[in-house]
């Protein structure tokens, strides 16, 4: 195979380290399964005040994985990840503004808080 | 001003097609200005909408986690949480996940010029979006038989807005991956044309990361 090498366009030796072997991807999904495994063993098994926290965990790491890996992120133009974290972080966002309603507005205008108003 | 188009196919084994989405040679006969980044714009236009789609699966989930409990003051029936059947979801789950390896094994495939294994690692990974999508139809009728309708309270409105969604992001998925698979048959897209595949995957793996954290968040955390 021909190789392009008269480039005028930056960035694109970048793109030639591009990803795992085929190999290195099957060892990714065999720890993500293992991790889901994890995952779903706190339903069977009880693991106290720790099950939130670890289920958290758990979902983070194979999110990173999945993004780094099978979508390339750690291996393509970081202007990818940047578009990619904005969303990301504007989802937080998101998350955060419902998280202050479960804290500051249970009680909104004498609404019992259990039922919907 | 000429207007920008692809390669003919006969080109496509004189090119390196690991760096063809990102290379100057594409463009060169044609008055397009160069890319800036030099960045495909495909793959970024994908990545923005991406991004995009997080806010809203952020709203669906934070809407859910807002009502998951409550049913309302007329209404009563079970929420959704009461009725989940964790090993039938966490099989699908198994099942989405290995569909992101079979996505990943069909890109590295065409990058490397092997078009038929593209095509058989495609199909796999649109059947495997089917199963999981028969599994939440399932799932969505167990409930329904439970009498748990989409209307029934506030709390299953929210579950099945948000997990129907998700299901229609699949959907559109294994239409894409169809698509792609017989484009690839007819010859429309080669190896030359890895970066479209490798587009689409994207697509796929983030329904595989929404379903990572609706499957913790939704399922698991109680």
């Amino acid at each position: 195979m021909n190789v392009i090498t008269d480039s005028h366009v930056e960035g694109t030796v970048e793109h030639e380290d591009h990803g795992l072997s085929d190999l290195g991807y099957i060892k990714i999904a065999l720890l993500l399964a293992v991790l889901t495994a994890i995952e779903v063993l706190t339903y069977f098994v009880d693991f106290g005040v720790l099950e939130v926290p670890s289920l958290l965990i758990l979902m983070v790491v194979k999110f990173q994985i999945v993004i780094s890996y099978f979508m390339h992120l750690k291996f393509d133009s970081k202007i990818f990840s940047y578009l990619f974290i904005t969303g990301l972080v504007l989802a937080v966002v998101v998350f955060a503004a419902m998280a202050t309603s479960l804290v500051f507005w249970t009680d909104p205008a004498g609404c019992d808080a259990g039922r919907f108003c | 001003m000429k207007a920008r188009r692809r390669l003919p196919l006969d080109n496509a084994t004189e090119v390196n097609t690991s760096q063809l989405a990102y290379g100057p040679t594409e463009w060169d006969d044609y008055d397009v200005p160069p890319l800036t980044t030099g960045l495909s714009n495909e793959k970024m236009t994908m990545w923005a909408f991406l991004g995009s789609d997080c806010l809203l699966f952020a709203a669906l989930i934070s809407t859910y986690l807002l009502l998951r409990n409550r049913v309302g003051p007329d209404t009563d029936g079970s929420t959704a949480a009461e009725l989940f059947d964790i090993p039938f979801t966490s099989v699908s789950s198994f099942v989405l996940l290995m569909s992101s390896l079979t996505m990943v094994l069909a890109v590295t495939s065409i990058g490397r010029g092997e078009i038929e294994r593209c095509k058989m690692w495609l199909l796999t990974t649109a059947t495997l979006g089917a199963v999981f999508i028969a599994g939440q139809v399932y799932e969505f009728t167990g409930f329904y038989r439970e009498g748990l309708g989409f209307t029934t309270n506030i709390s299953s409105s929210a579950f099945f807005t948000l997990t129907g969604f998700h299901g229609v992001h699949v959907s559109l998925g294994i239409i894409m991956l169809v698509t792609l698979w017989s484009l690839i048959s007819r010859g429309n897209i080669g190896a030359e044309r890895a970066e479209t595949v490798e587009i689409i995957g994207l697509y796929w793996h983030f329904v595989d990361i929404v379903w990572i954290v609706i499957f913790a968040v939704v399922y698991l955390i109680p």
